[in-house]
This record gives structure tokens, C-alpha cells and sequence, in this order.
């Protein structure tokens, strides 16, 4: 599904990522993991498209089509979704026009009827409902106000009723507390562990990992893959900590 | 990055729907302006004697004047002489019936959306509700719609011109009572030009049952509009008024100069919302309206209000200050304001709020977007009279830049002459933000929709004061206009 060669990417001239590969098939989830710096947000940012993030070397190609030549919109359409470390406050916006605006945006690209403000409602309250989420806060401006716990969640409730094809989830579990770990990692499972979707999670600690089981764990440091394996890998580093495996 | 969004930005040319012209045969005034203008005027709107008279002090008096040059605006000189004041379309003087409107303006409305037709309410709303409508074409009003289902209430609309004939006294009652004639340059020309605009007057204790617009639409070319309208709400009234305006795109500047006056007696209300659209010339500021509005409520009455909302999209130049004079006790006057500018377009635009009698409350709230090479001002005062005990006021301007090439600039004047007054001002300045930007593209949307979605999120709280069918319209309007602004 995504195919990594050999990413070489730089933000203000300074290089992050040098020489990054990596192969997700469908129906597989990878853990990314690693220490501060090692580039881990910036592979999220490259793959969703974020402007000033330049790719130098190397390719991308999702479902055989070269993705750093579309726009982010363009991606998305494609199928794939960002879950953000730091969601976005978009004042006087609500949740619910945000949303539907979007996904309406994304069914146009690939020429399916819009979905109406009736059937669009229908979707998202049940999505919120799945995650545990106030119906209520669909309707307040987007994550303005709510609380670290409160936007990760949101970012899940989004996934779910854009319901995507392949999702990069950046530090989703930072923020949450057990309850909410546990609402969230069965979120993922439900959404995306499907034999015709995949994930690519990327996080600090092995927690989260302890919900949604990796097939694949990857150590990013430096700006390469150092080391790739499965499940136990994880915890190995979290017993061990980065700087003996990661070198 | 900013020297590429120039570039992309001078590319894109802006899209203006409205930009269309009318092929019908017009009578036009000579060109230029002088008394015999005036007279001319007065003569094809079948005007009485005082009519003419108050228009020709006007015109004596405005000779005297000068164009006022304190605004932040750069305007080349304007030709008065260069110009035809008025221009109507040959049609039969009175018309029966709708039927009979000329089928050239009839398509004119239908391509602008305007329902002019009493069955037609505004396509595509979900529960749209009853609007009446009066159509200004140039310098005359072609329709007025639901004249007998207002009148069977009490209310009267019709054009100005048919109410200096159909109710003199009512006009010679407040005609320049609220905006003296000269007042200031621009509204001391009007007083002696003005063509057409509405008038309505909703007596003691009626609540006006249903909208009320009008729609100016300018067509002629190289021809000023200068439109007059006068709203009286009488003891407990209550009317809802909207106003909308849109123009060809031509390559010469065209002068819109306005005079509206509202009235509100004992615990009245009037709400005004306007949604100015007009031509705002090209990327490089060619053509376009020069839209020089006095616009002015006196809550007379004690208890009354008026809330001003606008929605300025277009026009060159705009320059326009809505204002409430709080004479009654316990009065209230509100002022929402939404001002887009983007590529060479100016807006010095703002209220004024004059506190006269005790216990006065004032909100204002102000929202601007600039983009491409424009400037966009914000110019408000807050005035406390010594008399006027108990004023409160809470001012809010916030200002949005999209690029690094446009202005944004916040004038407030408080001028407080009585120590128990609670004033209150804030202002922010905040360019639109990559994380919003890019948060919003990866959800699925472009980025001029991201853009039209982070905008309207910004501007809600004025579009929200907006009746319901016009929040729509606003809304898409302030996407397309913004069309082309980032890179």
C-alpha cells in the first residue's frame, strides 16, 4: 500500500529525515518508535504534505501513485489520514460544518454524492458515540476549549467518519489517560484493522501498543530506520530504553 | 514564499458572478452637474416644488464643500463633471403588474437571484421565509413586491420617489432630520442627486410581518447611484431591512454615494443588515465601485434600538460608517461589521456610537480580513455626552491578514464626558495560521476552502446576526471573494 525509498527531507534547509525506507502492506499495523529528534512527527508531516517540509531525495508511492506529487487535500481524497500530535483550534467553526465540509469534499474527488446534513449527523453522532465522545461537542468550534484528552478523541472521531484507507497517527496516545487509552486503542482496532486498510502509529511509549498490536515495530533514529521487528521489540525498548538499541 | 504567493495571486483573477451588464435602452440626465441636473432630477421624478427647493440649498451648499481627505484612502481626484447623475430604463411610466417590467431587468433579477416575483422566495434555502422586495435599477426603483400584503398591516414600502408624491408629510417629517444635508461632503451630493432608495414606515405597535429589502443594482455606465432611504419605526415597532448591492465589471470607477436615515421611536427596533457587493475592480485596482455611504439611526425614543450589520465584500473604495445616535434613555445601538478586502481594494469602515441619553448601551463588533495588496481600516467612535449617566460600551476589533502584503489598521476614538461610563475595547491582529491552513487540507479541503472555512469561522459572530437566508449567501460570499489569495 505505501512504499517509502530512500526519504531525504529537510525543513528551513536542515536535514531531518536521510534515507528512510520503509514497505506497509494492507492489513498490517507499524509502530514507529524512537527518541526526541529522531524525525518521527516530520515523517507524519511528509506523508500527509504539510508545505515547508521538503522532500530532497527518495520516493513515495501510495496504491502506485507517486504521493509527494499531490497536494494534501489530494491526499487526503486518496485515502489518506493524519491523526495530528497537536490538533488545530479553528475558532467559530463548528465541529460538525468542519467534518462534513470535508468529507463532502473528499466524496466529490472521488465522485460520490454528497452527504446530506441529515445523513452526515447520523454518522458523526455515532462515531462520537463509539468513542465515548458528547455528542455535544460536535457542535462546538473545533477542539476550542476541549482538553488534551478531548482533542486526541476527536482526532479519532474524525478518522471514523472520514474512514480512511490508510492512517499515520502521530502520538495519538500522548495526553490520554488509561480510560481514554483504552477508548482510543479500541477505536484503531475498529476502524482501521482491516485486512484492507493499514496504519502507521507513531509514538514514544510502548503503552499504547499494549491496545492496538503491531505487526511491525520500527526504532527511527537519526533520520533512518535503525532497527525493525515485531511486537517484543517494543518492549525491549522500553525496558532497555533507545539509546542502546536505537545506535 | 511571498514574492511566489504575489505571483499566484496576480494570476488568479478574482471572480465576480455579478459582473454582467443589461442590454436595455436608458434616458439619461446630460452629462455632468449642475442646477439644471438638479432640476432634471426633480422633473422626471415628478417631484413638488419643496422637493426641488430642498435638493437646490443642498447642491448651493455643496458647491461650497470640499471632498473630506482624513479617511486612509488614496482616491485620484474625482470628475464630477465627467459623469451622468441619473439614468433610468425607457419603460412605461407605471406599471400594473410585474408582468410589464421590462423582460431585460426581469432576466437581470432572475440571473442576480433577486425574488422579485411575489411567489419566489430565495432558491435553494431551506425554509426561506416571505421577502419583500424593492429592485433599484440605476437611478429608479423597478418592483416593489408585497405593497398590499404590508399595506393590509400598516406598513408602507414603496420607493422614496413615490412617497415624496404619496406621503409628503411623513417624508418632510424626517427627510434630513437624522443626516442633515450638510452633513458632510458626500451626503450634502446626495441630498441634492438622490434617485432612488426605499422607504418604509412601520406604524405604532406593528411588527413588521415579514423582511424588508431592496437591491441595488447599478448598470449604466459611467453613471453614479445615489440612493436615498428613510426607515421611520414608530412607538413599538419592529421591521427587519436588508439591503444588497451588486454592479458590472467595468473599467472606470463608478460613485455610489448613499444616504440612509433611520428613525426609532419609544422602545422600537430596527434591524439593518447590508451585504455590499459591489464590483471591487480587478487584481491590478482597475474599475470598480467608489462607495461613499452615510449611513446614520436616531433611537429617539426611549428604549429603542438599531442594529447595523454589514457584510462589505466589494467596491474599491469603501468608506462607510453606520452610526447610532442614543438620544432616548435606556436606547441601545449595535454594529456588526464583516469587511473583506483583497488585491488593491480599500476599506476605511467603522460606526460611530453617540451616547446622548442615560443608561445607553453600545456594541460594536468589528471584523477584518485583508488579502492581496489592500487596506483595511477600522474607524470607530465611542462618544459620552456629559448628560448621558450609566453608558455602557464594549467595542471588539480583530483584524485577519492573509499574506504579507495587506494592511490592517484599527482607529478607535473614545471621547468620554461623563465618569460613570463603562467602556471597553479589544482588538486583535492575527494572520491567518499554516496549522489551521494545512489541519484543514488534510482533512479533504482545498486550499481556498480551507481559507472560505477558517474566514467564516472568524467572521461568525457577525455573520450569525445576519437573517438566515442572507448568513448563506454572506458565507459563500466571503469565499469567492477571497478566491485567489493564497498561493
Amino acid at each position: 500500500m505505501l512504499r517509502i525509498e530512500n526519504l531525504h527531507a529537510e525543513i528551513d534547509g536542515k536535514p531531518i529525515l536521510k534515507g528512510l525506507t520503509l514497505s506497509v502492506n494492507a492489513g498490517e499495523i507499524h509502530a514507529i518508535m524512537g527518541p526526541n529528534g529522531a524525525g518521527k512527527s516530520t515523517l507524519g508531516y511528509v506523508l500527509g504534505g504539510r508545505p515547508g517540509y521538503e522532500v530532497t531525495e527518495g520516493s513515495i508511492t501510495f496504491d502506485g501513485q507517486d504521493l509527494l506529487e499531490l497536494e494534501p487535500h489530494e491526499r487526503a481524497a486518496a485515502g489518506v489520514f493524519l491523526g495530528f500530535q497537536y490538533p488545530v483550534e479553528i475558532p467559530g467553526v463548528s465541529n460538525v460544518q468542519f467534518l462534513r465540509e470535508s468529507l463532502n469534499a473528499q466524496r466529490a474527488v472521488r465522485s460520490e454524492k454528497p452527504l446530506s446534513g441529515g445523513e452526515f449527523l447520523k454518522l458523526a453522532r455515532e462515531e462520537a458515540k463509539k468513542l465515548d465522545m458528547d455528542a455535544e461537542m460536535l457542535k462546538r468550534p473545533v477542539n476550542v476549549g476541549f482538553s488534551g484528552g478531548e482533542k486526541k478523541r476527536n482526532e479519532m472521531v474524525q478518522m471514523g467518519i472520514i474512514d480512511p484507507k490508510f492512517a499515520i497517527l502521530d502520538e495519538t496516545d500522548s495526553g490520554l489517560d488509561i480510560d481514554a487509552l483504552r477508548i482510543v486503542g479500541d477505536g484503531i482496532n475498529r476502524i482501521m484493522r482491516q485486512p484492507t486498510k493499514a496504519v502507521l502509529l507513531i509514538t514514544h511509549y510502548q503503552r499504547l501498543l499494549d491496545y492496538v498490536k503491531p505487526d511491525f515495530v520500527h526504532v527511527l533514529a537519526d533520520g533512518r530506520i535503525t532497527r525493525s521487528g515485531g511486537a517484543e521489540l517494543a518492549h525491549q525498548l522500553e525496558r532497555e530504553g533507545y539509546a542502546e538499541i536505537a545506535a | 514564499m511571498a514574492t511566489k504567493n504575489a505571483e499566484a495571486l496576480a494570476a488568479v483573477s478574482k471572480k465576480y458572478e455579478w459582473g454582467f451588464a443589461t442590454e436595455v435602452e436608458q434616458d439619461f440626465a446630460p452629462k455632468g452637474l449642475n442646477e439644471d441636473t438638479v432640476r432634471y432630477i426633480s422633473a422626471k421624478k415628478g417631484e413638488p416644488e419643496w422637493m426641488l427647493d430642498w435638493r437646490l440649498k443642498a447642491f448651493r451648499k455643496w458647491l461650497t464643500m470640499e471632498s473630506p481627505d482624513w479617511a486612509k484612502l488614496n482616491i485620484p481626484p474625482i470628475d464630477y463633471q465627467d459623469a451622468y447623475y441619473y439614468a433610468e430604463p425607457k419603460q412605461k411610466k407605471t406599471i400594473a403588474s410585474l408582468d410589464e417590467l421590462d423582460p431585460e431587468i426581469r432576466r437581470t433579477y432572475e440571473k442576480l437571484g433577486i425574488p422579485i416575483a411575489e411567489q419566489e422566495v430565495l432558491a435553494g434555502v431551506e425554509g426561506a421565509r416571505k421577502i419583500a422586495v424593492d429592485a433599484v435599477f440605476d437611478s429608479v426603483s423597478v418592483a416593489t413586491t408585497f405593497r398590499a400584503e404590508l399595506k393590509a398591516a400598516g406598513v408602507i414600502f414603496l420607493s422614496i420617489s413615490e412617497a415624496i408624491r404619496e406621503y409628503p408629510e411623513l417624508v418632510k417629517k424626517w427627510l434630513g432630520k437624522v443626516v442633515p444635508q450638510h452633513d458632510n461632503y458626500f451626503a450634502t451630493l446626495n441630498s441634492a442627486v438622490f434617485s432612488d432608495g426605499t422607504f418604509v414606515y412601520i406604524p405604532e405597535g406593528v411588527r413588521c410581518p415579514m423582511e424588508l429589502s431592496t437591491y441595488f443594482r447599478i448598470n449604466a455606465e459611467n453613471t453614479g447611484q445615489f440612493e436615498r432611504t428613510l426607515i421611520v419605526a414608530d412607538k413599538g415597532a419592529y421591521v427587519s431591512y436588508l439591503e444588497g448591492c451588486t454592479a458590472p465589471m467595468r473599467d472606470e470607477n463608478q460613485l455610489h454615494a448613499a444616504v440612509v436615515e433611520l428613525v426609532a421611536l419609544d422602545d422600537a427596533e430596527i434591524k439593518y443588515s447590508t451585504v455590499q457587493n459591489w464590483y471591487p475592480g480587478d487584481e491590478n485596482g482597475v474599475g470598480g465601485i467608489y462607495n461613499f455611504v452615510t449611513k446614520r439611526a436616531l433611537c429617539q425614543g426611549k428604549n429603542s434600538k438599531v442594529a447595523w450589520t454589514q457584510v462589505e465584500t466589494g467596491s474599491a473604495v469603501t468608506w462607510k460608517y453606520p452610526s447610532c445616535v442614543l438620544a432616548g434613555d435606556g436606547s441601545v445601538g449595535e454594529f456588526y461589521s464583516v469587511a473583506v478586502t483583497n488585491n488593491r481594494q480599500q476599506a476605511d469602515t467603522g460606526t460611530k456610537m453617540i451616547h446622548l441619553g442615560k443608561n445607553t448601551r453600545s456594541t460594536i463588533v468589528s471584523k477584518g480580513i485583508s488579502a492581496g495588496r489592500s487596506d483595511n481600516t477600522y474607524r470607530g467612535l465611542v462618544r459620552v455626552a456629559p448628560t448621558a449617566e450609566g453608558v455602557r460600551n464594549f467595542t471588539q476589533c480583530d483584524s485577519l491578514l492573509l499574506g504579507d502584503q495587506c494592511g490592517a489598521h484599527t482607529i478607535p476614538y473614545i471621547e468620554v464626558r461623563n465618569p460613570s461610563a463603562q467602556i471597553e475595547h479589544e482588538a486583535t491582529t492575527s494572520k491567518i495560521s499554516e496549522d489551521q491552513l494545512f489541519y484543514a487540507m488534510s482533512r479533504g479541503l482545498d486550499s481556498e476552502a480551507a481559507v472560505a472555512l477558517i474566514v467564516n469561522g472568524f467572521a461568525r459572530e457577525v455573520l450569525q446576526q445576519l437573517p438566515m437566508e442572507f448568513a448563506v449567501e454572506a458565507q459563500k460570499l466571503l469565499g469567492i471573494s477571497l478566491e485567489g489569495s493564497v498561493g
